[in-house]
């Protein structure tokens, strides 16, 4: 806490002399917290794999609870505003998963 | 370090109590249902700030930073809408691209941003439209912010203005759109580009291409190595490792400003809690607020002995006129001393002292007025985004 922790790296690149010197600076993110993770249920395996591609679980964890309503609309959503790849199943799986596992 | 700064600045004042709940965030967020549970985490550059979500990142600032007018860089708040995220930047590469219909289209390398155009300093606040949507009632989905997902900085760059008239804008230019260096993963995922009309990203002086963030360069979470800064507006505007910049002949009305980030079309920029608004506008210009930093939520003071409440206030660029605080639920107000006056656009620091008048529970209010007269209300208005959110804020404390 108390010394700042040295996670980024400035590489000045100076191999080629006739060139300006190319300068980036890079960091490395970490990896999704266990926060994030889905609560363990019937269903999770579908949910996981359906809804960690685009960004990590906590975006759904964080989300006030609602019903069946609700979570209909979010996987809707998902799949006609951004692509999601779900089939009509999957889709069920995961309302009835998220309306358990985060319902009212 | 400002944690340790206000650790004896509260003992220095004999709050004993205060101290314990600052040295142990998670008892002073327990009283807080939104950041109840959220975890600390450290990222790239970052102090320990508050996750919403890992990937992409979302991280809040909390509240114990906000008892002066500049947020640290480290401690500045981040948000990101799609994963990938920019993680390396070569310099060497990097260049801003200035095209669309002007007469000579730019490529811009950092130095050439730094050097050919007047170099401008102006401290301004980056507020998510979403801060503080954790806390409407009736809940709405997206991210669930607490109050963090605000920070103030001095930024330095150029010119939009100055930019765009290298460039030479044509006759018939509606809109400049700008673009970052983040690409999501899946193609189907609308890549994040907003849009200003040309009238202020032509013509306002104050709207900067920034390249220095108090006095350091810009974090890569804050969106290094320029962003672009356009104070009183909310930050879904200030776009990010910001490197396409097109002037177009029409209203720009893509994913990120057409269905995202609208308001009501109504006076208030609500609706009726739980209605759906017939009509909705992009959000511009962000509403009056202010807060309560020190002493924290829930922190414990002694009866009968000063306590200093420090704190900010801010609006969407007129700057504020005044503080009150309450101790007896907004039926008395007194006026807070103001701090520094760092531009209109900046945090305004505010102090005031109190003395806790006998045992128990003591809800303490904070309330802004700005330049032209706008305020807070005691009741929150609504919309189904959670945005614009600017209700009387208030803390509990315990007297003993
Ligand atoms: C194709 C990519 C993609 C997939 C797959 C995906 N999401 Fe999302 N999701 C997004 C994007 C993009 C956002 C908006 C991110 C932002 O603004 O920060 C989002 C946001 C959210 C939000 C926040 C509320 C909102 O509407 O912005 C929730 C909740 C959510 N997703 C749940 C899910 C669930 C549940 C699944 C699995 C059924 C899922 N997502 C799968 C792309 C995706």
């Amino acid at each position: 806490m108390h010394a700042r922790r040295v996670a980024v790296t400035v590489t000045l690149l100076l191999g080629l002399p006739l060139l300006a010197a190319a300068q980036t600076k890079s960091i490395t993110l970490p990896p999704d917290h266990v926060f994030s993770d889905l609560a363990p249920g019937p269903g999770v395996e579908t949910t996981q794999r359906a809804c960690r591609s685009c960004h990590s679980t906590d975006y759904v964890v964080t989300q006030p609870r609602g019903d069946a309503r609700q979570w209909e609309g979010v996987v809707a959503k998902m799949m006609s505003v951004y692509g999601a790849n779900i089939t009509a199943d999957d889709a069920k799986t995961i309302v009835q998963y998220l309306s358990r596992q985060y319902g009212k | 370090m400002p944690g340790l700064d206000r650790r004896r600045f509260l003992s220095g004042l004999g709050a004993a109590a205060a101290v314990a709940s600052v040295a142990t965030p998670g008892a002073a967020r327990a009283a807080d249902p939104i950041l109840d549970g959220r975890p600390l985490v450290r990222y790239p550059e970052k102090t320990d700030l508050i996750l919403l979500t890992s990937r992409p990142a979302q991280l809040e600032t909390p509240m114990r930073y906000f008892d002066r007018a500049l947020t640290r860089n480290d401690a500045f708040f981040v948000r990101y809408h799609t994963f990938p995220t920019p993680s390396s930047v070569d310099l060497g590469a990097w260049r801003l691209r200035v095209g669309g219909r002007v007469d000579r289209p730019l490529e811009l390398s950092l130095d050439e941003l730094r050097t050919k155009f007047p170099r401008v300093a102006l401290t301004a606040v980056a507020q998510c439209s979403g801060n503080s949507r954790g806390r409407f009632t009736p809940r709405v989905l997206g991210g669930q912010w607490g109050d963090g997902a605000m920070g103030n900085a001095e930024w330095v760059g150029a010119r939009l203005r100055d930019v765009l008239a290298a460039a030479g804008v044509r006759q018939g230019a509606v809109q400049v759109t700008f673009e970052g260096l983040d690409r999501p993963a899946f193609p189907t995922v609308p890549q994040f580009v907003k849009s200003l009309d040309v009238a202020r990203a032509g013509e306002d002086p104050d709207v900067l291409i920034a390249y220095q963030m108090n006095g350091g360069e810009l974090p890569m979470l804050n969106g290094y190595p320029v962003r672009l800064i356009v104070p009183g507006w909310y930050a879904t505007y200030w776009v990010k490792h910001l490197t396409d910049v097109q002037v177009i002949d029409h209203v720009f009305e893509k994913f990120w400003m057409k269905p995202a980030y609208r308001i009501p079309d109504t006076a208030c920029g609500c609706v009726e809690p739980g209605m759906a608004p017939a009509r909705t506008v992009p959000i511009t210009r962000m509403t009056v607020r202010s807060f309560i930093a020190a002493p924290a939520g829930g922190a414990r003071v002694e009866v009968g002995r000063p306590t200093a409440l420090k704190g900010i206030a801010f609006d969407g660029g007129y700057g504020i006129r005044e503080v009150q605080v309450s101790d007896d639920g907004g039926v008395s107000w007194r006026r807070a001393q103001p701090g520094q006056d760092l531009g209109r656009y900046s945090f305004r620091e505010w102090s005031a002292t109190w003395t806790p008048p006998r045992p128990g529970r003591h809800r303490l209010m904070v309330r802004a007025l700005n330049g032209i007269g706008e305020s807070q209300g005691y009741e929150a208005l609504w919309n189904p985004a959670g945005y614009l959110r600017n209700v009387i804020e208030s803390i509990e404390v315990q007297a003993g």
